[in-house]
């Protein structure tokens, strides 16, 4: 099944490493995904956050308020 | 602490490269070798000190920690000392505002944990260490704390709610308690310690850039500069140094990373402590940046007046610390 991979955070350096750090674990793992970037501050509060960068998978938060590399979320992905 | 530091150095740079002690350049390669070393080494001692209370208490925990019961005042501390001990990116302030404030903890206190988030951290505790020592490191911290109590207080006193944008206020409408979906993780301590250590690089790796250009420019000035320079024109009796400095700070966005080392010579050169404080508390804790972020929540009107007082509170911290330092 396709994982519904979601990266949250309002723009900062620290959400946009983390938004490339997916790209680059889901190409690395040759899987299909839907990575979406989560910008509008409205719609990330619907998921009750309280730091940035929020990394989720299926709808269920995996890593919040830190980068996370790119063999932990190739981990978060094959799990 | 560091004297077997200096001493190492000395010799690297006076015998092996053969540099003139007493000599602009040798004396400027001097301290930036010897500051670099020394702020690194203290740099990964606090960060992990810091990440392993921050692994006890993380933020949502402290959250629900402030939601759960009456505190009576003492919310506006523990939610300074927070801020303290939480790392802090400035993109976070929008989030953990709406997130605080729909968990029903009061304006003022998200607001002191707002002021207070930036301005102490692990960077700038380790840096004041290794530039000024562990008394003004103790000065900054409590007055930090103290500054961030007494902004929020006021903050909270004016009954600002109505400023608010009104995303947030329907959201205030439809607050509920705290969820309890907050799951504390049951590890030991040992199990910790990669994740605090990794969190801890992150952040060193993070600054390290910021913090060798601060140095660098600090060693030419350092070197170049006579002593006493800046004393002609800025001085303790100058009643206008403190409040100008702030002013000048506020719009500027640096982290305490690029700006004590660089505030660290103008001390030496003459500027008085406190002034030098009051200009870098302007700088970290406010910004034009930080500004835009928070438009989001707050109307023009309540972004000037949450401004407006912690100007005021650093103005007044900046005299403080001028007479007691």
């Amino acid at each position: 099944m396709k994982k519904q991979v979601k990266v949250l955070g309002p723009g900062c350096t620290k959400c946009k490493t983390t938004y490339n750090n997916v790209l680059e674990a889901v190409k690395q793992l040759g899987i299909e995904a839907d990575v979406t970037k989560i910008e509008d501050i409205e719609e990330m509060m619907k998921y009750n956050v309280l730091t940035t960068p929020v990394l989720m998978v299926d709808d269920v938060i995996k890593v919040k308020g830190r980068v996370a590399d790119i063999n932990e979320i190739k981990q978060l992905l094959t799990a | 602490m560091f004297d077997w530091l200096q001493h190492i150095v000395d010799w690297l740079i006076y015998s092996v490269f053969g540099l003139t002690h007493g000599s602009k350049i040798g004396d400027a390669l001097n301290f930036f070798v010897f500051d670099t070393i020394k702020i690194f080494i203290l740099l990964g001692f606090i960060t992990i000190l810091m990440g392993m209370i921050n692994s006890y208490f993380p933020i949502d925990r402290v959250r629900n920690f402030l939601t759960k019961r009456k505190w009576y005042g003492l919310d506006y501390f523990l939610a300074s000392f927070f801020g303290t001990i939480t790392p802090f990116c400035s993109c976070s302030s929008v989030p953990l505002f709406i997130g605080f404030v729909k968990g029903g903890i009061p304006l003022g206190v998200t607001l002191a944990f707002l002021i207070s988030s930036p301005l102490v951290d692990a960077v700038s505790v380790a840096m004041f260490l290794g530039m000024f020592g562990w008394k003004t490191t103790i000065v900054y911290v409590v007055s930090g704390i103290v500054l961030s109590m007494i902004a929020g207080y006021t903050l909270g006193k004016l009954k600002l709610e109505h400023l608010l944008t009104d995303w947030v206020k329907k959201i205030l409408e439809n607050k509920q308690a705290a969820d309890e979906n907050y799951e504390e993780e049951k590890q030991t301590f040992v199990q910790r310690i990669p994740g605090i250590g990794k969190e801890a690089l992150g952040i060193v790796k993070g600054v390290s850039l910021y913090i060798l250009i601060g140095i660098a420019i600090g060693g030419l000035m350092h070197g170049f500069i006579p002593t006493g320079f800046f004393e002609q024109y800025i001085t303790k009796e100058n009643p206008f140094a403190v409040p100008i400095a702030t002013i000048v700070g506020v719009p500027m966005y640096s982290n305490a990373a690029g700006v004590l080392p660089i505030m660290q010579v103008l001390v030496q050169k003459g500027i008085p402590i406190g002034t030098a404080i009051a200009f870098m508390m302007a700088v970290v804790g406010l910004s034009i940046p930080e500004g835009l972020l928070l438009k989001k929540v707050m109307t023009t009107k309540m972004l000037l007046i949450f401004f407006g007082v912690v100007t005021a509170c650093i103005i007044i911290s900046g005299y403080v610390f001028n007479l007691i330092l």
